[in-house]
């Protein structure tokens, strides 16, 4: 086929945000490899340095800047694209891609707008035009109005009457979505929609209705196909992306399928769209011909990954092909290879996908949930009954379903009702205490089906004592609805191992089977695969005489395991298999490149528990396992794998345990003469009070073994730490905790290291600009290390070299070290590869991950020191503070951010504020508001201040703040905290958007104590107001709007401009 | 409605002729059986599937492992005396051959279990079984016949004898007739699905359905057009609708053939028919209408086709299957004569082909 393309252009989606998460790299990925196969040129606009995407050789071009109107609009000046995709980047870029149109941008430089026309996606993006086109089509949809003012809010609610629905226009993962029962709620709701977006919604509320998703594909030539549709177990009210969901939907009928299916059909033919598309429904579940469309995404979404990597289909690929014209009927099944790409897969097996939520790391939440998406990553899990699938994937959340019940104490039914994270848990429990079904489906509105599916789970593990024998026919059963060698073990007074010795012996395995998009209709080529208790005999896999090496994956995304670990994972699969090997990938996020079907040679979308690994392994036999690319799931498998007699590749299993042991570390830390912070362990307040009084305030506090929801603590005196252990939910000899010397005002320094038996052979240093005591995963990076002294460089290279050789490391690791006055302190290690990985691999495009695995396989790899660079890169955190409610919008020692960018700049400033508008930011023009607590900080800041006043802002201050700034004659308009109750109040000035910045910092003892600060601080996220709560970011701040006031614009540099071979 | 049974455990089996034995546990009627095993690929509608002539005889192997989630529904009719929910009056298939079966249904249509239904229609049922194994042995085998045999039963369910068009075809011709309706057809039933004619009757079409085997040609009151339905087995076998069918084809009435009517009109009009190894049986079959970009997704269930190279030269081939090149659809040079291998009827699967009911109303009108 002729293409008139030459050079298209290709938004993506920035760094992971709830709501718009890894589903966005695998598409982009996709995308770009299609286009490659057409021999286009590509440009790829995308600042998350940590995707797959962003690598060399998907796109010819790659820009590390933020997908704004502005960046990109210079960026299409100078590359002259004469096509953009606006649908692989999510609602970034999405809403790019609108305003590039509005401002004429595309029309000047004729650029083509690929796949979805850019009218369509205005019409499902604006809730007004959106009604309008469904009413046009006759088909059903909420009664509802789109506001643009209060006042109209107020009557539209009369108009439909309460309780109400609202959501926003042109917003993702449901931002400002809810149920609202009040005309003043509507209105407070109303006013912080409107500071975000243009349009305000208000809905029908469909309350107990089911939801109900499909996801279409069309053609130019108006072929047309559903690819999958997928049942939310949760009702309407709990975003799809919090909701548990399955696919296919298994109450539908027949004609409920097929009547919703032709809807879609109807609704994305009418919109024309040329790609894919995502339709929800809401349906009445007493009548379900009564239905509503909720939503239309005229885009890849979430959604459309999970039914991607659910069917097998690959929807991103096709979509860029339809998008250049191909019909889906000439485009190839790349599963099967011998069946058309316009076909419906059939599935002979249920997927269940469940959302992983983060509440405990957010102080101040409800953990409710609702209509605004909260959850920051999700698992899939296939079977081939519903509680096997289920069970698989609760098992990659943090506990299973039956450890993992809510233990607050309160009326559990309650969560019943009001949905919650643990609910899932809560209604196991409900039925264990004797609730029928009929009485759990009040209380939830979920569908009967699902409930007996859990009775039924919650009965068979009631029944399991310790007096049942465990014949093969009861194991086989207890297989098949999914309970783990562990939860059979742990209820019949067995270990895990003893029941995996059981099922050996009784000869009871898993089957492997395939996922071939057709059920088994045409031979296929596929090797992608997952496993069952539900078959009796494997499907034949390919055979091979290469070496296969087992390569296991992150699990679902959760804050501080993110696609920084599917980098890693993919481009180790690379490695391996340009090595010869043959790579076999374990993992079950569907948001993942490393879960497509081409990124290996055979893909198991598997739980990454040891009994699987092992099932695998058994399966499989391969010549070794690869645990240091998947962050900590996979690293904390590694000993048991090697205990089991698998070869776990790299650094040995003993040493990277030895490693991980904070005891026997220590000890050799000791032994080096390699300084570390002083640390004790605790098992009674006697020996706490004996190491605070050695070491002094402050100390950090944390729980010495891993407990899900115990975060670490800052204590700063006696009170803190008396309260962190009466809150610590367990505190005895067996449960110990950890005590640490906490330095203030160090430096926080990290080295990514490659080792190769015991010597390093490459490292990279990166520089925390926030003192030491925010998070590294928070924390802002430079790179090179700006402000390291020489002396203090050798002694780090010195140390990392010292510990590659101690504990006879072969591949990737990572030390972060604390430096204070020259002297240099080891604060972890970890024998794995760390979130940095990507992100100094790009900087000086180097592949360490490469590196890495040849190291991992015996390979001497390249050594590599730090050259000297003439530009810099700083790596900024994202956080989506704005969608978990209520959340403190402070950092400190536990990880918050869910994701980063990084953008290269000639120096830190340009870098940083480049990053920073990545993330949202947008430069302030006048009012700047100050909160700076304590008399030292508020001199510390002084210069900073004075450079704002000089650059004409308008500064306020609270009282304190301002009197004090007045004194050293800057003027600062004082301004009140919500207790003075005076005018004017802070609140208001943050509700009518009068600050475009704030700046609210404080010794890190004081954020958690004073409620007036939290107040403030979450109505600037409330309504989108800038803000900053760390005295060194927002120094550098205020340099880069020094540097830069006044100008509008930055310089479009792509990556390979900085000097390096890309 | 929702509801659920205690399933008693008995043990049954299926052994296929070149000897391989599938073992599950019995949950339909205690009745062994014996007939040609055929698998579809379509996740849902199992009423309509159940209950669809074309599966005269033959044990259904589902590959979507949950069978029996949504209940079955009531019996209620509509104005023309049709069941709403199913595609005839009783079940047609001689076994049913899932992986699992759940013990719980609901839905607010469902008025009994599925398990409860297969007892009451005297149909033997099977889960427990690896039908993704059982489906890749038919796909490289090709489809087989096969024995289920339950333990400790001795009776056997009815055995059908070659010409299973005559099981499942009406005893008399009876008449349907809309409120509004503007022409008549002929349906010859050969095993005809309910939304066949509902489709026609929503379309102002009065419906005359006449047995296999009836002299429509001599109809009194005459008629507008000839629709042959849908039905089982081999097209063959129809010999006396064949040459029937050779005089309504020298006529320039519109005809619609519709997948064994489709068999049965190619045959008439000179072509050739040959068995598939193991047929087409889902609802994502995708359809090119040749010589155009377009493609649809269709439902379909037939072990035989049309050859293409023997169609004489006044008929062309109107739909290939994208995926295997077969031939979905013929239409006549200049007759307004038209026929799909696959069902525009639906019932179960995806709408996007009703259009042909459409078309071919268009021609009765023409």
């Amino acid at each position: 086929m002729k293409l008139p393309f030459k050079k298209i252009i290709v938004l993506g989606s920035g760094a992971l945000k709830i709501g718009e998460a890894g589903e966005f790299d695998y598409s982009g990925t996709q995308a770009l490899k299609a286009l490659k196969e057409e021999g286009i040129q590509t440009v790829l606009v995308n600042p998350n340095i940590a995707t797959n995407q962003t690598d060399a050789q998907y796109a010819n071009m790659i820009y590390f800047l933020p997908v704004t109107p502005d960046f990109v609009e210079k960026i299409i000046e100078h590359e002259r694209p004469d096509g953009i995709m606006l649908s692989f980047g999510g609602q970034t870029a999405l809403n790019c891609g609108l305003a590039l149109e509005e401002r004429g941008v595309l029309a000047r430089f004729n650029v083509t707008v690929l796949g979805n026309p850019i009218g369509s996606i205005r019409k499902t993006e604006d809730r007004a035009l959106f009604s309008k086109e469904l009413a046009t089509l006759g088909v059903s949809h909420p009664k509802s109005k789109a506001v643009t003012r209060v006042q109209e809010a107020r009557e539209a609610g009369e108009y439909i009457g309460y309780p109400v629905f609202v959501r926003a226009g042109f917003a993702l993962g449901g931002q400002g979505a809810g149920v609202v029962d009040t005309p003043d709620a509507l209105e407070e709701a109303c006013k912080k929609t409107l500071a975000r977006t243009s349009q305000l919604l208000v809905e029908e509320y469909l309350d107990g209705w089911c939801e109900i998703e499909y996801e279409i594909m069309r053609d130019a030539y108006d072929n047309c196909i559903a690819i999958c549709n997928m049942e939310n177990i949760d009702s309407m009210g709990i975003h799809t992306g919090d909701s548990i969901v399955t696919a296919p939907s298994q109450t539908l009928t027949n004609a409920e399928y097929h009547s919703l299916r032709s809807v879609a059909l109807r609704v994305v033919r009418h919109l024309q769209i040329v790609g894919e598309c995502n339709i929800q429904f809401a349906l009445n579940p007493n009548n379900p011909s009564d239905y509503r469309v909720i939503e239309v995404n005229a885009r890849l979404s979430r959604s459309s990954a999970l039914a991607s990597k659910a069917t097998g289909y690959p929807i991103a690929a096709v979509a860029a092909k339809l998008a250049l014209g191909y019909s889906l009927s000439e485009l190839r099944n790349a599963v099967t290879q011998v069946t058309t790409a316009c076909f419906e897969p059939a599935l002979d097996y249920v997927v269940t996908k469940l959302p992983r939520w983060e509440f405990e790391k957010f102080k101040t939440t409800n953990k409710r949930i609702g209509a605004q998406m909260q959850s920051v990553g999700e698992v899939m899990a296939v079977g081939r009954t519903f509680e096997e699938s289920l069970q698989k994937g609760a098992r990659m959340l943090k506990g299973n379903l039956w450890n993992g019940r809510y233990a607050d104490g309160k009326n559990s039914t309650d969560y019943l009702t009001h949905p919650h994270d643990k609910r899932l848990y809560e209604i196991i429990h409900a039925f264990d205490k004797g609730l029928d079904v009929a009485a759990v489906h009040a209380k939830t509105k979920i569908n009967t089906w699902f409930l007996h599916k859990l009775a039924g789970l919650a009965a068979s593990a009631r029944v399991l004592t310790k007096e049942m024998p465990l014949s093969k026919e009861t194991l086989l059963r207890l297989k098949q609805q999914g309970f783990s060698d562990n939860d059979i073990g742990t209820r019949t007074g067995r270990t895990e191992e003893e029941i995996r010795k059981l099922r050996s012996d009784l000869n009871v395995y898993p089957c492997v089977k395939k996922i071939d998009t057709l059920a088994a209709e045409f031979p296929s080529q596929t090797n992608y695969c997952y496993m069952t208790y539900n078959a009796s005999t494997d499907d034949e896999r390919e055979y091979t005489d290469k070496r296969k090496v087992i390569i296991i994956g992150s699990g679902p995304y959760s804050i501080g395991s993110s696609v920084e670990f599917d980098w890693c994972c993919v481009n180790a699969t690379r490695t391996l298999r340009l090595l010869g090997y043959y790579t076999i990938v374990v993992n079950c996020n569907p948001e993942t490149v490393s879960t497509d079907y081409d990124s290996s040679d055979m893909l198991y979308f598997e739980e990454l528990t040891l009994e699987r690994v092992l099932d695998i392994v058994h399966k499989e036999q391969p010549w070794g396992v690869v645990v240091s690319v998947g962050g900590q799931v996979p690293n904390g498998l590694a000993l048991a794998l090697s205990n089991n007699g698998v070869r776990v590749l790299g650094t040995s299993a003993q040493q990277i345990d030895r490693a991980e042991n904070r005891k026997t570390f220590s000890a050799v830390l000791d032994k080096l003469g390699i300084a570390q912070p002083a640390w004790v362990e605790a098992a009674n307040m006697h020996d706490i009070e004996a190491f605070v009084h050695r070491v002094g305030f402050p100390v950090l506090v944390r729980p010495s073994y891993v407990l899900s929801g115990s975060a670490m603590a800052v204590a700063f005196n006696q009170t803190d730490l008396e309260h962190y252990i009466e809150t610590a939910t367990q505190f005895n000899s067996e449960h110990p905790v950890v005590l640490t010397q906490f330095m203030n005002n160090a430096k926080e320094i990290e080295v990514d290291a490659v080792g190769y038996n015991g010597t390093l052979v490459a490292y990279a240093v990166c520089e925390h600009v926030e003192n030491a005591g925010i998070h590294s995963g928070d924390a802002t990076m430079v790179i090179p290390a700006q402000k390291v002294y020489t002396k203090t460089m050798h002694a780090l290279r010195s140390i990392t070299e010292a510990i590659a050789k101690e504990f006879l490391i072969s591949g990737p690791f990572n030390i972060q070290f604390l430096a204070k006055q020259n002297k240099v302190f080891v604060i972890e290690c970890n024998i794995r590869a760390s979130r940095t990985f990507p992100f100094i691999s790009k900087f000086y495009n180097k592949n360490f991950i490469e590196m890495a695995t040849r190291a991992c396989v015996g390979l001497q790899p390249d050594t590599f020191e730090p050259p000297e660079t003439e530009y810099v890169a700083v790596k900024v955190p994202q956080f989506s503070f704005v969608k978990i409610h209520d959340a403190d919008p402070v950092t400190g020692v536990n990880m918050l951010s869910t994701g980063e960018v990084a953008c290269f700049g000639t120096h830190p400033e340009e870098a940083y504020l480049k990053g920073l508008l990545a993330t949202g930011f947008v430069v302030p023009q006048k009012n700047i508001l100050l909160s700076i607590g304590g008399d030292e900080n508020k001199a510390d800041f002084l210069d900073s201040v004075k450079i704002l006043a000089r650059l004409g802002f308008t500064l306020y201050g609270t009282a304190r703040t301002a009197e004090f700034y007045s004194r050293h004659a800057i003027p600062v308009t004082p301004v009140y905290k919500p207790r003075d109750h005076l005018a004017p109040a802070v609140v208001s000035l943050l509700e009518d958007r009068t600050i475009e910045l704030f700046i609210n910092t404080s010794d890190m003892e004081f954020y958690e104590h004073i409620p007036d600060d939290y107040i403030m601080r979450r109505k600037a996220i409330d309504f989108n107001v800038p803000l900053f709560t760390n005295v060194q970011t927002a120094k550098i701040l205020v340099r880069a709007l020094a540097r830069y006031h006044g100008q509008k614009t930055f310089g479009v540099t792509p990556w390979h401009a900085y000097g390096l071979n890309v | 409605m929702e509801g659920a049974e205690n399933i008693q455990k008995q043990t049954a089996g299926l052994t296929l002729e070149d000897g391989s034995f599938y073992e599950g546990i019995s949950f339909g009627a205690s009745k062994n059986t014996h007939g040609e095993v055929v698998f579809n690929t379509g996740m849902t509608g199992y009423p309509e599937a159940l209950t669809d002539p074309s599966y005269k005889g033959q044990l259904l192997v589902c590959t979507y492992p949950l069978i029996g989630n949504y209940g079955v529904p009531g019996i209620e009719r509509d104005e023309h005396d049709i069941l709403r929910h199913f595609e005839s009056d009783r079940m047609h298939v001689s076994a049913l051959i899932v992986e699992h079966y759940p013990e719980h249904y609901a839905h607010p249509q469902a008025q009994r279990s599925l398990s409860a239904w297969l007892k009451e229609q005297g149909v033997p049922a099977l889960r427990g079984i690896d039908t993704r194994a059982l489906t890749k042995h038919l796909r490289a085998h090709g489809t087989m016949r096969g024995t289920l045999i339950i333990e400790g039963v001795q009776e056997y369910g009815t055995q059908y004898d070659e010409n299973l068009v005559n099981e499942v075809s009406c005893a008399s011709a009876i008449t349907y007739t809309p409120q509004h309706y503007h022409r008549t057809v002929v349906l010859v039933d050969c095993g005809v699905k309910n939304n066949i004619i509902r489709l026609l009757l929503e379309r102002g079409v009065r419906v005359t359905r006449v047995p296999w085997n009836y002299n429509f040609l001599s109809l009194a009151g005459g008629y507008d057009g000839v629709v042959i339905s849908n039905g089982p087995g081999d097209p063959k076998i129809c010999a006396p609708l064949i040459a029937r069918l050779k005089i309504v084809l020298r006529n320039d009435q519109p005809v619609l053939g519709i997948c064994l009517g489709m068999q049965l009109l190619a045959l008439a009009a000179g072509a050739n028919t040959y068995k598939l190894p193991y047929g087409h049986r889902s609802q994502n079959q995708p359809c090119r209408e040749v010589g155009t970009k377009r493609c649809y997704i269709t439902t379909q269930n037939h072990g035989y086709a049309v050859d293409a190279a023997t169609l004489p030269s006044d008929w062309q081939v109107w739909f290939e299957n994208a995926n295997d090149g077969t031939v979905e659809g013929i239409k006549h040079t200049r007759k307004p004569c038209i026929a799909v291998q696959f069902h525009p009827e639906a019932t179960p699967g995806p709408h996007d082909t009703e259009y042909i009911f459409d078309s071919f109303v268009q021609q009765l009108r023409a």
